[in-house]
């Protein structure tokens, strides 16, 4: 804060700040309007009672005393921390795997272009589709599993639903996910991995030895972006179950406008929102330590 | 390092690696290749497949993988052609729907939205990446900061805001908060400015051209294939959004995006008896200009993304 204000008080003597100020004016009020103010609205109103209807009512800390028995909180605690660990560890794998298959054995930008094609397909239309494969009745799936004398699987109950939902996920990402690495796969230098074939590092050890251990600041952007995206799964789940059977699926983001819109508690789904929020700068915090992400073993 | 100088030295990467490849592994890679393309293609296909059956005959034969009793009737019924009769007749809800109307909702919206953002996200970052005074980086730090608050957080307390200036169920509303800046726009942009040849810019000053003319003259046509890049990702995004134009747009006809329009079609099917042509129709619909997209502009896009991961 002392920085800003130190800056205008400076203002004067630097020479371009008036341009500056005309051209970065619309984003500041962009900024301002839709970031900084409901930022702080959004954190005030997680201290009220607030429908609608009536005036935000100042209620100190009880939403958040609230959420802290409130078995649904915990619940969304729980399924959005098992989606995030099935969505997050499968594609990350296969991304890998992707990337390093991309990397070795083909140049084709169509391939890429191919694997990346359901990532600009939007979480609506992905679901739907998926709904359909999976369907129970008339899906192409359970059609299969039929056809080959298995059982038919309920892939939305309430014990397979949030585990199919990851996956769908993870099968609109994974070409995205796995051209973020390939990006840094193509920053290893190949000295690298001359010098890897010199001293006769066999292929396990130079990948996991040489290979992984250069991608770690692309791997921690990688994850750091996934993951924060992940904890905000709404999409896929309301156009699929709406957070059922029962509340297998409720995740924060689905309980929060739950909350919000349909039981009209503004200023609870607020709190829940903060909260959500500290998990994922906790989140973040944390994998900054254990990948120290922002420094890098290649000296440039 | 350029995309070009880094596709050589992969290249060589390759070549180096390559030698280990046995005839097996090389085959077992081009399997394993080709099972990711077949995962990823596979839904479109059916997609496409289910669109040209008739729903009610598609119970018939669920293993096919061409269309079941083709027809156009699932398309006519999306894009309100079909009678009510017709549609009920083919397995539809009967109820009218215009996904012409979501689809010029979503263009109005998602381009007014994207061209105005990259404007002035593009103005901002040459405040940020060209221009000298202090405490730039002060401010840009907020940019940076924004970047990591999470949407779902804003979404309640901005809901509030454009319900009390009345925008509620307009475009305007849905467009709103995407037109002044992106902070990943800003950011993307003022990494792309800072690389901007000073002396050029220098020149222009000394012969006396204002810094509107240098922005739109100079700086901008330099970088006009990175400034079409943020454009095509941040197209990409708004038009896929769902969200945001659920809550802010969805109780008007004049406000529905497509998105939007296909969750309000999917709730409204009959239930245990969807239409299912027709929801993959709509589908359809609305992934068409992102895969027109891909087949025109795919090597940028990847090239895009590649870049985005690494800068």
């Amino acid at each position: 804060m002392s920085d800003i204000v130190a800056m205008f008080r400076g203002k004067r003597r630097s020479s371009d700040f008036i341009p500056a100020l005309g051209f970065m004016l619309p984003a500041l009020i962009g900024l301002g309007i839709f970031v900084v103010f409901p930022g702080v609205r959004g954190i005030y109103l997680s201290f009220t009672e607030y429908n609608i209807f009536r005036d935000p009512e100042f209620i100190g800390l009880e939403n958040y005393e609230k959420a802290l028995q409130d078995p649904f909180v915990w619940n969304a605690l729980w399924v959005t921390l098992q989606y995030v660990a099935i969505n997050i560890g499968v594609q990350t794998v296969f991304a890998l795997l992707l990337a390093v298959l991309m990397h070795r054995f083909t140049k084709s930008v169509w391939v890429r272009g191919v694997l990346l094609l359901p990532y600009l397909i939007s979480n609506v239309v992905v679901a739907l589709v998926w709904l359909w494969l999976l369907d129970y009745n008339l899906g192409y799936v359970n059609a299969i599993i039929d056809f080959i004398g298995l059982d038919r699987t309920p892939f939305f109950g309430e014990t397979t639903a949030m585990a199919t939902i990851a996956l769908i996920n993870v099968w609109r990402h994974l070409g995205y996910t796995a051209l973020l690495i390939f990006a840094g796969l193509l920053t290893i230098p190949k000295d690298v991995y001359e010098a890897a074939e010199v001293d006769g590092s066999g292929e396990w050890r130079t990948f996991f030895g040489v290979t992984l251990p250069l991608l770690r600041p692309v791997m921690f952007f990688v994850l750091v972006i996934t993951i924060t995206g992940s904890f905000q799964i709404f999409d896929t789940i309301a156009v699929t179950t709406g957070g059922g059977p029962v509340n297998a699926t409720r995740t924060f983001s689905i309980l929060i406008t739950d909350k919000a819109w349909n039981s009209n508690q503004f200023g609870y789904a607020a709190a829940i929102s903060v909260i959500l929020m500290l998990i994922l700068i906790a989140v973040a915090l944390i994998q900054m330590r254990l990948l120290r992400g922002n420094e890098s073993d290649l000296e440039r | 390092m350029t995309l070009l100088s880094r596709s050589k030295e992969a290249q060589e990467t390759q070549e180096i690696l390559g030698r280990r490849n046995s005839t097996l592994t090389r085959a077992t890679a081009y399997v394993a290749l080709g099972g990711f393309i077949l995962a990823t293609l596979f839904p479109f296909w059916f997609m496409l497949r289910t669109a040209f059956s008739t729903t009610r005959r598609l119970s018939a034969d669920p293993l096919s993988v061409l269309p079941v009793d083709f027809t156009w009737g699932a398309f006519e019924r999306v894009l309100g052609i079909a009678t009510s009769e017709q549609s009920v007749a083919e397995g539809g809800s009967g109820q009218s729907l215009d996904f012409f109307q979501y689809f010029m909702n979503s263009v109005i919206s998602t381009t007014g939205a994207t061209v105005s953002q990259v404007i002035f996200s593009a103005a901002a970052a040459y405040a940020f990446g060209v221009l000298k005074w202090r405490g730039r980086d002060a401010i840009f730090f907020l940019f940076l900061f924004a970047l990591t608050v999470p949407a779902i957080f804003l979404v309640l307390p901005n809901y509030l805001f454009i319900r009390e200036i009345g925008l509620l169920n307009t475009l305007a509303g849905v467009m709103a908060p995407h037109m002044l800046m992106a902070p990943f726009a800003v950011f993307f942009l003022r990494q792309v400015f800072l690389g901007t040849n000073m002396s050029i810019v220098e020149a222009a000053v000394i012969d006396g051209a204002n810094h509107l003319r240098i922005f739109f003259q100079i700086v901008l046509p330099m970088a006009r294939s990175q400034v079409l890049t943020v454009f095509i990702l941040q197209y990409i995004t708004i038009w896929n959004d769902y969200l945001w134009p659920l809550y802010i747009g969805s109780s008007e006809e004049t406000s529905k995006t497509l998105t939007v329009a296909l969750g309000i079609f999917k709730s409204q099917t009959p239930q245990g008896n969807p239409d299912w042509a027709g929801l993959m129709a709509g589908a359809l619909v609305a992934a068409l200009p992102m895969l027109l997209l891909m087949v025109f502009l795919g090597r940028r896009i990847v090239g895009s993304i590649q870049d985005s991961a690494v800068k």
